[in-house]
């Protein structure tokens, strides 16, 4: 076992002697003729042989309790097995490894939770008896209005407790220049495309979980915990997800109800959430609202800075959207106050989906600080250098790596911000009024322990084995690039196997750690191989040159495959954060522009071009990297545009849960977007020196395209989305 | 899903032959397939139309076209004699959907949409159009994209197709079959209701009733136009749309054909805002009056009353473009 703890900055060596320069080159991504050609299974799309269907009975009221349940106009249909309501082990909601899922007591929390099942021979006839299954209810009065509950300021939920340093209030009374704004943003759905599914079997007592999971290993406790048995008797699978973007951290009731149904009709089971079940019985982002204050000099530098905010959440679900996260390294100001307030609902849990707090909370800050750019008159990049803070400014710890003013710079001079003219609504192209905006982007970054196995076989392949995900992110081939090149092989030479909690156990998909930590552990388990090989080549680890399949050291040199012709040599490595992740302040940075066309008849937004420059550390993948860099942006662009989870108040159901009236971007609204990195390999963040970079390109979009929307237009808005029926009362008359 | 039975018709008289209580004809399928999905329809049997002979455009010797009931968007936009004569129409149906959705979607079907309520399409709320008598969820709900003029306390409402609305704007006939072999004619104009008492009855069609074309006159004179506005460039229904079709000469208003959608139950056309164009000198004074003619009787229901300024700004910016003012 190679082991790193991050008690301070450090490289393995075999890292930094690598010559194939396969790391941080642009690797077309290995699964990727695989999932365009069908020839990579999701969740529901394998089945053994006699797997039997599942659907979800959902409730029909926001509130209550269910008193009972008539199943047979349901059992009565020609191929219903089973109807399943009683269990107490069928969940409420969504669980994680931390919080074990709440038991079916018969209380419905949301309109639509999962209260009940149907197991039947085909998938059509279980959804068609799910709705003949009655189930009786005593309703009671729900919370549905977010706007009209009392936020609770003592709940403890969430992981940032307020911060209040200094005295905001008496600095925005001394402030020669105050800024004093509230954003609200609406709820948001990570809306993967692969719908949440899960197959599950049983085979001597042991429990196979085909599912659709970003967290292989804690979704195999989850599920143990939740059936009330051993985890040891449970295997996750997940080898390709289609898409997560927070929506599949947890386990969700469907992956346990399968395993229910599997063991009552003794045959394998499968479930599916429809679309529309996906809203109600996975999380979705909260709604929010932000107050942000502002204090400033007439110099741009600022004193103080308020970012608090109300976020919603149901009465089982533990997690709160972290709002100000991402404002606390982000600007200096002596005066500082962070919070978010809780408001409790009866609708669907809240949770984590992609960039949880940045991605709402840089909405907030990074539209003020554009309103008080103009207010001073000063430009909004300009703002920002003014109030670049030497350390972290709320905790003191200095930064690891911050390319912050060279994101600006850079981005600046390639998007040809020179250009913007400053005057709102001064610059037009026939119909269309155009306007640029620019933001910051942040992301923290976060430094969590992982393990990985990488096995040298007889006949010279490497095999890299790890729990982690690949939900579409590029780990299948980012964790190929590091054995090769630490081991010299090519990347037709390496096997890569995830998603399989039998396998050592990473971190998963979330938070944007997986990729940094899940190589960070796999550059350790080749320095255990090369550990191996240097005995057998008879030199020093640091002596060996491994190059094309080679092995070299001291003038000797030999074919790896020769090496291991008699015996394998396995690998293993583990990193884990320690006192330099404490002691630092570390994230990623950005600064995202944006350029948009606003009809001056209509109202119609339309963005033009996108530009994000982005600091990630060490770039493992040049392609992947700007995929997930470019996909944040185009989130930002419809979260500021158009994607909104309509509540209705009266009775706590969504107006719109599906991508019909859930408007998501397609192509169309999806202009020229570009993407730098600069590159500054963060040797404190992990062992391989890799940032972030997953949800770091929403952070700050969505505020360039609403910056950019008042450059154009003259009219600010700050209930999100920005959509036309705002706009049309400031618009220029006809 | 509910279970339900299916046939392939061998011809239009097989088909309307089979028609009756609980009995779909399905083409395209691209929006009766999502409904049954949802058990929003639930026929018992599905009658398979898209197999029949109905896939032709022909040009009459009167010079207009008759377009049979199969022929997809994407090939009727396609057209070369719709692309010279009926500019509106190719640019109304490439403003509709996606590439995908208008390869599989017929021009019978397009006429026959239903609407896109978000309570329509949610079967635990109440709908007239999809359970007469359960109420209306939408009024006093979320109703951004409802109807503002010609509702009615039942159903508010709109008809989603962009299709028809050009096909309003041109004065189309709807050509059918009945189940006792007759055929029928059907002015467009005639051919759809308001909501009223009868959502759920949203046009003049008799059960079992198939259309097999659609006629349009010959190419009319003028500038043609289709404008729709909506939140999202594209696969989105319209918020507000136009089709416009008029003519100046001699500085004055020839003839005007103007038809809205996102506006009401149906494509919405009002003859007596045309009547008040025509023989004027274009201005955007009279635009402005024509806007207030149009929304006179206008209504919103909370969520969808910005269409009324919407819909005002986008007719006067129509006609400015189509008598170049």
């Amino acid at each position: 076992m190679a082991e790193m703890v991050m008690d301070q900055a450090q490289r393995p060596g075999g890292l930094d002697r690598a010559e194939q320069g396969l790391l941080g080159a642009p690797v077309p991504r290995w699964e990727g003729a695989a999932k365009v050609t069908g020839a990579a299974p999701y969740a529901y799309e394998q089945s053994p042989p006699g797997t039997v269907y599942v659907a979800i009975v959902p409730a029909a009221i926001g509130r209550g309790q269910v008193t009972g349940v008539d199943a047979g106009g349901a059992e009565a249909l020609p191929g219903v097995l089973a109807v399943i309501h009683d269990d107490p082990r069928m969940p409420a909601g969504e669980g994680n490894s931390r919080a074990k899922p709440q038991p079916n007591t018969g209380r419905v929390y949301h309109y639509g939770q999962a209260v009940a099942m149907v197991v039947a021979e085909d998938g059509e006839v279980a959804r068609a008896a799910a709705r003949l299954v009655q189930v009786r209810y005593e309703e009671t009065p729900g919370r549905f209005d977010v706007e009209k509950q009392a936020p609770i300021r003592e709940h403890g939920l969430g992981f940032l407790p307020a911060i209040d340093k200094g005295d905001l209030d008496a600095a925005m009374a001394a402030a020669e220049v105050t800024l004093d704004e509230t954003y609200t943003t609406p709820v948001h759905f990570p809306a993967a495309l692969e719908p949440h599914a899960t197959t599950a079997w049983w085979e001597d007592g042991q429990l196979t979980v085909r599912t659709s999971n970003q967290i292989a290993g804690a979704a195999r406790k989850t599920i143990a915990t939740a059936l009330g048995i051993e985890a040891s008797r449970v295997r996750v699978l997940a080898p390709f997800v289609g898409g997560g973007f927070g929506g599949k951290t947890g386990v969700g009731p469907e992956a346990v109800y399968a395993a229910i149904a599997a063991e009552r009709v003794g045959r394998p089971a499968k479930v599916v959430l429809s679309r529309r079940q996906t809203a109600y019985v996975a999380h979705h982002r909260s709604h929010t609202t932000q107050r942000i204050r502002l204090a400033a000099g007439r110099d741009g530098r600022l004193s103080g800075i308020g970012h608090e905010s109300v976020a919603a959440q149901n009465e089982i679900g533990e997690f709160l959207e972290p709002v100000p996260f991402g404002t606390l390294p982000l600007y200096a100001g002596e005066n500082r106050r962070f919070r978010t307030d809780l408001v409790r609902v009866d609708l669907p849990a809240t949770g984590a989906v992609r960039a949880p707090g940045e991605a709402v909370g840089t909405f907030g800050v990074e539209c003020a600080m554009d309103e008080l750019a103009h207010r001073l008159g000063i430009d909004p990049i300009e703002l920002r250098r003014r109030n670049e803070p030497e350390v972290d400014p709320t905790n003191g710890k200095p930064f690891t790596t911050r390319r912050l003013l060279d994101c600006y710079t850079q981005g600046a001079t390639r998007f040809g911000w020179e250009r913007r003219d400053a005057t709102p609504g001064s610059v037009r192209d026939g119909e269309w009024l155009i306007g640029m905006g620019m933001a910051a982007a942040l992301r923290g970054n976060f430094t969590v322990e992982a393990q990985a196995r990488v096995r040298l076989e007889v006949g010279g392949r490497a095999v890299i084995e790890t729990d982690m995900t690949d939900i579409g992110t590029g780990t299948y081939t980012i964790l190929a690039q590091v054995a090769g090149d630490m081991l010299g092989l090519p990347m037709t030479a390496i096997d890569v196997r995830l998603g399989d909690s039998d396998f050592p156990a990473s971190a998963g998909s979330g938070g944007s750690f997986g990729a940094g930590s899940s190589a960070a552990a796999v550059a350790l388990a080749c320095e255990d191989v090369l550990a191996e090989l240097a005995l057998r080549m008879n030199a020093a680890p640091e002596d060996l040159r491994l190059k094309g399949g080679q092995v070299s050291a001291g003038g000797r040199s030999a074919a790896l495959a020769d090496l291991v012709r008699d015996k394998a040599v396995e690998g293993h490595g583990r990193m884990a954060p320690g006192k330099v992740s404490r002691a630092t302040s570390q994230a990623s940075h950005g600064a995202q522009f944006a350029e948009v066309a606003v009809n001056a008849v209509t109202g119609e937004i339309r963005v033009r071009r996108m530009l994000g420059v982005f600091d990630i550390g060490r770039v493992l993948n040049r392609r992947t990297a700007q995929n997930q860099a470019v996909g944040g942006m185009v989130w930002g662009l419809a979260y500021a545009l158009s994607e909104d989870g309509v509540v209705d108040t009266r009775d706590g159901r969504f107006v719109n849960p599906d991508f019909g009236e859930y408007h998501v971007a397609v192509n169309a609204d999806v202009p020229q977007i570009e993407c730098e990195f600069i590159e500054e390999v963060d040797d404190a963040a992990n062992p391989v020196g890799a940032k972030g970079v997953g949800e770091l390109g929403i952070s700050g979009a969505g505020a360039a395209v609403a910056n950019a929307i008042f450059n154009a237009t003259g009219v600010r808005v700050r209930d999100f989305p920005v959509t036309l029926d705002k706009l049309l009362a400031g618009l220029p008359p006809l | 899903m509910k279970t339900f039975t299916y046939t392939k018709a061998q011809s239009p008289e097989a088909a309307v032959a089979e028609a009756g209580e609980g009995v779909r004809f399905i083409a395209g399928g691209t929006n009766l397939l999502d409904l049954m999905k949802l058990q929003v329809m639930t026929p018992d049997k599905l009658v398979d139309i898209s197999r029949l002979d109905l896939g032709r455009i022909e040009q009459r010797e009167d010079g207009g076209l008759t377009i049979g009931a199969l022929v997809p968007n994407s090939d009727l936009a396609a057209d070369r004699r719709v692309i010279d004569g009926y500019p509106v129409l190719s640019r109304a149906l490439l403003a509709g959907a996606s590439g995908q959705l208008r390869n599989k979607a017929s021009t019978g079907g397009n006429l026959l949409q239903r609407t896109r309520c978000y309570y329509f399409y949610d079967t635990a709320t109440a709908c007239n159009k999809r359970e007469p008598g359960s109420g209306c969820a939408a009024i006093g709900g979320f109703n951004r994209i409802h109807a503002i003029l010609g509702a009615s306390d039942k159903c508010i409402a709109t008809h989603p197709s962009d299709m028809a609305v050009a096909m309003r704007a041109l004065d189309a006939t709807v050509v059918t079959l009945k189940g006792d072999g007759d055929r029928r004619r059907i002015s467009i104009h005639d051919f759809y209701r308001l909501p009223g008492d009868t959502p759920e009855i949203e046009n003049v069609l008799e059960p079992g009733e198939l259309i097999t074309h659609v006629e349009l006159p010959g190419p009319p004179q003028g500038e043609q136009l289709y404008r729709k506005v909506r939140d999202r460039a594209s696969y989105a229904f319209a918020l507000v749309s136009v089709a416009g079709v008029v003519k100046v000469e001699d500085g004055k208003i020839a003839s005007a054909a103007l038809a809205f959608g996102g506006l009401a139950h149906l494509p919405w056309r009002d003859f007596e805002m045309e009547a008040m164009l025509v023989g004027q000198a274009p201005s955007t004074a009279l635009f402005e009056a024509a806007a207030d003619k149009l929304l006179a009787g206008a209504r919103g229901h909370g969520s969808n009353d910005f269409k009324i300024p919407l819909a005002r700004r986008t007719l006067i910016a129509c006609l400015r473009d189509l008598t170049g003012v």
